[in-house]
């Protein structure tokens, strides 16, 4: 492999990772603070393309305004799966809280199915996307670019949030310890909410995003991202934010470039990824960034 | 200040609380002792909205607290110190101390309280960009008791907080309940130590399997016969 398709490859690499990067924050938030897999979260991504999807194509919004409409919505969407699935069954055994997040994924998947059709939809990008930079022998499309930089501001704004605002302190607090919480008057709900409302909306853009660069979309697009960005997740650590940004590189990365060294291979680009999570689970099950808590009693 | 009647709890088919009523006056140190499993945290956590009452009614400062949540109860200046001290160990010193304050938003008050609490804890203040769970037993339930005064309390919980410690820690645990008193904040304190309990109470109960068996003023209760020998060593 030349140095310029390596290089190319690195771009490509790190687009595809910022946006599991971008997916795999909402798994790990939900589950810092829940304990829950939401296996939802793909659908969520999924909904946050057709609402800009429709929002273009409808209702002829700007591109700026329908991308903001879209987070918005999703975001609601996310909280909204919260409210009505999840919270009724906070109490309850895990089991049924997973259940009921399968069962909310199957729901959007087939509503997706009923209300926009199952026929994929071609999604149509500004031309701004489709420019190439040439930097001497590597081709750089701007979408790439561009992913990676509108996800790395988005990484860095949660982080913002996480670790330098009230909201955020609450969220660690709650993850740590829901009952101490409350009795430090936190109000557990509301920070839930606004932690499905950051995953989904983080979603949301991770699929628009996503929709720029692959342009088409269907009700079960959710399935193998939101599986992938899972797998990151877990990768990271799941529950760690910092480990799911940093997984979602890894998997990205090391995506791209199976299929860069070894083209003949790239039929297996979804299995590799299953591979790193069993490797994962057999081998350092707490991921690259898991709990390293003490805890003193 | 907190009065608190007739109240029966039951814990996954056990009658934890059989009816007791007790009260807690005003700039007062009050005390509950009692063995293992007697009731007193289930007491203090029904107190605070952690554990639903089956039958029976809790007032704080006059009114009827049934349809608050733990929540509503904290910001009304009930605070709690949890068994166990329950601090975050992932979060700074400082962290923990800025949750005790989250229901506040007075920054110029929340700066005079923590240098209160520097006062009071010294050693935090050394430590304040440490993870909680790197700090010593001791050092976590200074930390535990510095979040809870964050909260601005006008009754103060606490529940066990000798568990564990080394005796020269557990006086001075118990000379800051003194002086968090005497700076005019009540306080409803649980102990096994009952020795150094009563010796700091204004009035005390012996709670026994789910029922108060016996009251009165602490340095009475320290004479009590029944009491030196099943709680005081004989």
């Amino acid at each position: 492999m030349s140095l310029d398709i390596f290089l190319q490859n690195i771009v490509n690499g790190l687009s595809l990772g910022s946006l599991y990067a971008l997916i795999a924050i909402g798994y790990t938030m939900v589950y810092g603070i829940l304990r829950l897999i939401n296996f939802a979260h793909g659908e969520i991504f999924m909904l946050g393309t057709y609402f800009l999807y429709y929002g273009v194509l409808i209702f002829h919004l700007p591109w700026w305004l329908s991308f903001i409409v879209a987070i918005v919505l999703t975001a609601i969407t996310g909280m909204l799966t919260e409210r009505i699935a999840y919270r009724p069954l906070r109490k309850a055994p895990k089991i049924s809280i997973l259940i009921s997040a399968i069962g909310v994924s199957f729901f959007l998947q087939n509503a997706g199915i009923v209300i926009f059709s199952g026929v994929p939809k071609s999604f149509a990008r500004p031309e701004i996307f489709d420019k190439m930079f040439i930097l001497g022998n590597t081709r750089i499309s701007s979408i790439n670019l561009a992913s990676t930089f509108i996800s790395v501001i988005f990484l860095m704004a949660l982080l913002y949030v996480v670790y330098e605002t009230k909201t955020g302190l609450a969220m660690r607090s709650i993850s740590t310890d829901m009952e101490t919480a409350r009795l430090m008057a936190v109000n557990v709900d509301r920070t839930i909410s606004i932690t499905f409302a950051i995953g989904s909306a983080l979603a949301a853009v991770g699929g628009i995003l996503w929709a720029l660069k692959y342009p088409q979309i269907f009700p079960l697009m959710g399935m193998i991202p939101g599986l992938k960005a899972f797998i990151a997740a877990v990768l990271g650590g799941i529950g760690n934010i910092v480990g799911a940004m940093i997984g979602g590189f890894i998997l990205g990365m090391a995506e791209i470039l199976l299929v860069g060294f070894m083209p003949q291979l790239s039929g297996y680009r979804d299995a590799f990824a299953f591979i790193i999570l069993i490797l994962i689970l057999l081998f350092k099950p707490d991921g690259l960034m898991g709990k390293n808590v003490q805890e003193k009693v | 200040m907190l009065r608190v009647e007739d109240l029966h709890v039951h814990y996954g088919g056990i009658h934890a609380l059989k009816g007791i009523n007790f009260e807690v006056p005003a700039q007062k140190i009050v005390t509950l002792i009692g063995a293992n499993g007697a009731g007193k945290s289930t007491t203090l956590r029904t107190i605070c909205g952690l554990v639903d009452k089956s039958q029976g009614s809790i007032y704080y400062e006059d009114k009827d607290i049934n349809d608050f949540d733990t929540r509503q109860r904290t910001i009304g200046g009930l605070v709690m110190v949890p068994e166990g001290r329950r601090i975050f160990p992932n979060l700074t010193v400082y962290e923990n101390l800025k949750l005790g304050a989250f229901k506040r938003n007075d920054t110029d008050g929340i700066k005079k309280d923590l240098k209160w609490v520097y006062e009071l804890f010294p050693r935090l203040e050394e430590r304040l960009q440490q993870k909680g769970g790197t700090l010593s037993g001791g050092e976590q339930q200074m930390l535990a008791v510095a979040r809870a005064l964050m909260s601005k309390p006008r009754l103060l919980l606490m529940d066990e907080p000798s568990l564990g410690l080394a005796p020269l820690l557990v006086q001075e645990i118990f000379e800051i309940i003194e002086e968090i008193n005497s700076q005019g904040t009540t306080i409803l304190l649980i102990e096994q130590n009952a020795y150094a309990a009563l010796k700091v109470a204004d009035y005390a109960y012996v709670l026994e399997t789910g029922q108060i068996i016996i009251e009165g003023p602490g340095d009475e209760l320290l004479q009590n016969d029944e009491v030196k020998k099943a709680y005081l060593g004989g």
